[in-house]
C-alpha cells in the first residue's frame, strides 16, 4: 500500500464520517437507538441482577458491551447503505475513473465505519461511567473495549460493503437491519447465554458474536481473560475474513461487469 | 363539500394506500418483520426474568401485547414517511388544492394506518400462538385489536406532525424513535414494581402503559372493565392532542 493509498483512505474515511454526522437517519441508528434500548433495558430488565446465576449485581456493566455492539453492527450497516447511495448516485464511478487503488475505495468506507465505531465505543464507555457502571480493569480495559468494537466495526462493515458492492442498492443494505437485530438476539449480547430459553441458548453459546461481546464485556466485570481475549480475536478473523474476501469479489465482479 | 363527499374522499385515500400495499408489497415488511424479530428475540433472551418473584406466567404471554404495539407504532410511523415523500415529490401540494377540507385529508391518512395496523397484527399473532401464547378470549382479542388500531391512529397523527414540520423523509427515524420510546418506556420488559429507577416513574405517568395495560389483560388473565376503561381513556387522550397537533400542522402549510 502507497503513500497515495492512504491518503485516499483518510480522505474517503473522513468523509464517511461527515456524511454520518450530516445525515440523520446515518447517525441515528449508530447512536440514538442503541442508546435508546440501553436506558430501557436497564431500567427495563435491570432486576435480572437478581436471577440465580446471573454474574454481575449492576446490569448497566452487563449491557454496556450489548450496547456497543449493535451500535457497531448498524455502523457498519449503514456504511454499507451510504456505499449503495454512493454507487446509485454515481459517485462510485467518479472514483473508478480517478487513478486510484480500487480497494482504497472500499478500505476508505472501512476506515469511516471503524472511527464511527471507535466513537460509538468512547459514547457508550462516558454514558455507562456517567450513570454508575464501573470498569474492573480500569483505563487499560477501557482501551481493549475499544480495540474490539473497532475491529468489530471492520469486519462487519466489511459485509454491509459486500452487500452494496453486490447489489448497487441501497434498499437492499437498508433490509439487513432485521438480520442484524437477529443475530445479537441470539448472542449473548443482551443476556448471559445460560439464562436464555432454548433453542436461543444454545446458538448463542456457538455464535461468534458472543466471543467478542464477552471479551467487550471482560474487563467491565472482571479480569482480562486471555482465554476469551483470544477467542474474540479468532471469531473477528474469521467474520473479517469472510467480509473482505466477499467484498473483494463483490468488487471485482462490479468492475468486470460495470454493474 | 357535503359529508357523502368526504367519506368518499377518506375512501379515496385508503385506496391509494392499500394501492401501494399492493404494488410495494415489500414496503409493508419492515413494519411486520421488525416487532416479530423483536417478540421472538425479547422472549428468547429475557424469558427467564419470569422467576422473579412478581412476574408468574410466561414471557411471551407478557410481551405479545408490546410487540402488537410495536407493530402498529412503526406501521403508523411509515404513514408520516410516506407523507414526507409526497411532500418532497409535491403529491401532497395538489392534494391540498382539492376540495377536500383539511379534516378529511388528516382522516384519510390516519385511517389507512389504522387499517394497516392490523397487518403486523394479525402475522404476530400467527406467530404468537403458534409459540404458545395463550388465547386471550374472544372479548380480550377485540379489545387488544382495538387499541392497535388506535395505537395505528396515534402513531400515523406523531409522522404527520413530524412530516409536515421537516417536510423530508429524513424524518423517519425521529417518527419511528418516538413511536420506539412511547412504547417501550412502559411496563413492556416487566410489571411497574419490577422496574427500576427512571422508568419506574415514566412507566407510572406514561398513558401507553394504560393502553398496553389494557391490550395485555386477555393474554395474562382475565378481561375486567377495570383493566380496560383506563386504556380507552389514556387512547382517547392521546388522539385528542396528537390528531390536534397535527390538524393544525395541516391547516397552517401553504400550497
Amino acid at each position: 500500500m502507497t503513500a497515495n493509498d492512504l491518503r485516499v483512505i483518510a480522505a474517503l474515511g473522513a468523509r464517511s464520517v461527515k456524511q454520518t454526522f450530516r445525515r440523520p437517519q446515518l447517525l441515528a441508528p449508530i447512536i440514538v437507538f442503541p442508546s435508546i434500548l440501553l436506558a430501557i433495558q436497564t431500567a427495563g430488565a435491570g432486576r435480572a441482577v437478581d436471577l440465580q446465576g446471573f454474574p454481575v449485581d449492576n446490569f448497566l456493566d452487563f449491557m454496556l458491551a450489548g450496547a456497543m455492539i449493535q451500535s457497531t453492527l448498524l455502523a457498519g450497516n449503514s456504511g454499507g447503505i451510504a456505499l449503495a447511495v454512493d454507487i446509485e448516485m454515481g459517485f462510485t464511478d467518479r472514483l473508478l475513473a480517478a487513478p486510484i487503488s480500487r480497494f482504497a475505495m472500499v478500505l476508505g468506507r472501512l476506515a469511516g465505519t471503524a472511527a464511527l465505531s471507535a466513537l460509538s465505543a468512547i459514547w457508550f464507555i462516558v454514558v455507562g461511567l456517567i450513570f454508575g457502571a464501573s470498569i474492573h480493569e480500569g483505563v487499560p480495559g477501557a482501551l481493549v473495549m475499544i480495540f474490539f468494537v473497532v475491529l468489530s466495526g471492520i469486519a462487519f462493515g466489511g459485509i454491509g460493503a459486500a452487500v452494496a458492492l453486490r447489489t448497487g442498492r441501497a434498499s437492499v443494505v437498508q433490509g439487513l437491519f432485521p438480520l442484524v437485530f437477529v443475530i445479537l438476539f441470539l448472542s449473548s449480547a443482551f443476556f448471559p447465554d445460560n439464562l436464555m430459553l432454548e433453542p436461543a441458548a444454545t446458538v448463542a453459546e456457538y455464535n461468534p458474536l458472543s466471543f467478542i461481546v464477552e471479551a467487550i464485556r471482560d474487563p467491565v466485570i472482571s479480569s482480562i481473560s486471555w482465554e476469551v481475549f483470544w477467542k474474540a480475536m479468532g471469531a473477528l478473523a474469521l467474520v473479517g475474513a469472510l467480509s473482505i474476501l466477499w467484498s473483494a469479489s463483490a468488487l471485482r465482479r462490479r468492475l468486470r461487469t460495470g454493474g | 363539500m357535503d359529508w357523502r363527499a368526504n367519506l368518499e374522499a377518506v375512501w379515496a385515500l385508503v385506496r391509494r394506500a392499500a394501492n401501494e400495499l399492493l404494488r410495494v408489497p415489500g414496503a409493508a415488511i419492515p413494519g411486520v418483520l421488525a416487532p416479530t424479530i423483536f417478540f421472538l428475540g425479547l422472549t428468547s433472551v429475557f424469558g427467564a426474568l419470569v422467576d422473579l418473584p412478581g412476574f408468574g406466567g410466561e414471557y411471551q404471554d407478557w410481551l405479545i401485547a408490546v410487540s402488537l404495539l410495536q407493530g402498529a407504532g412503526f406501521t403508523g410511523a411509515a404513514t408520516g414517511v410516506n407523507l414526507a415523500r409526497d411532500i418532497e415529490q409535491g403529491w401532497f401540494d395538489r392534494l391540498l388544492v382539492s376540495p377536500a377540507p383539511r379534516p378529511v385529508i388528516l382522516a384519510g391518512l390516519v385511517t389507512s394506518a389504522a387499517l394497516r395496523s392490523l397487518i403486523p397484527a394479525a402475522f404476530l399473532l400467527a406467530v404468537g400462538f403458534a409459540i404458545g401464547v395463550n388465547w386471550p378470549g374472544l372479548d380480550g382479542l377485540v379489545i387488544a385489536l382495538f387499541l392497535v388500531m388506535g395505537m395505528g391512529t396515534i402513531a400515523a397523527c406523531w409522522g404527520t406532525l413530524l412530516a409536515l414540520r421537516y417536510r423530508s423523509q429524513s424524518a423517519a427515524p425521529l417518527m419511528q424513535a418516538g413511536m420506539l420510546l412511547l412504547v417501550l418506556t412502559t411496563t413492556a420488559y416487566a410489571p411497574l414494581e419490577l422496574l427500576t429507577g427512571w422508568l419506574h416513574t415514566v412507566a407510572r405517568y406514561n398513558p401507553v402503559t394504560q393502553i398496553l395495560e389494557a391490550a395485555r389483560q386477555g393474554f395474562i388473565g382475565s378481561v375486567t372493565w377495570g383493566d380496560t376503561w383506563p386504556g380507552l381513556l389514556a387512547l382517547a387522550g392521546l388522539l385528542a392532542v396528537l390528531s390536534a397537533l397535527a390538524l393544525r400542522g395541516m391547516r397552517r402549510t401553504a400550497v
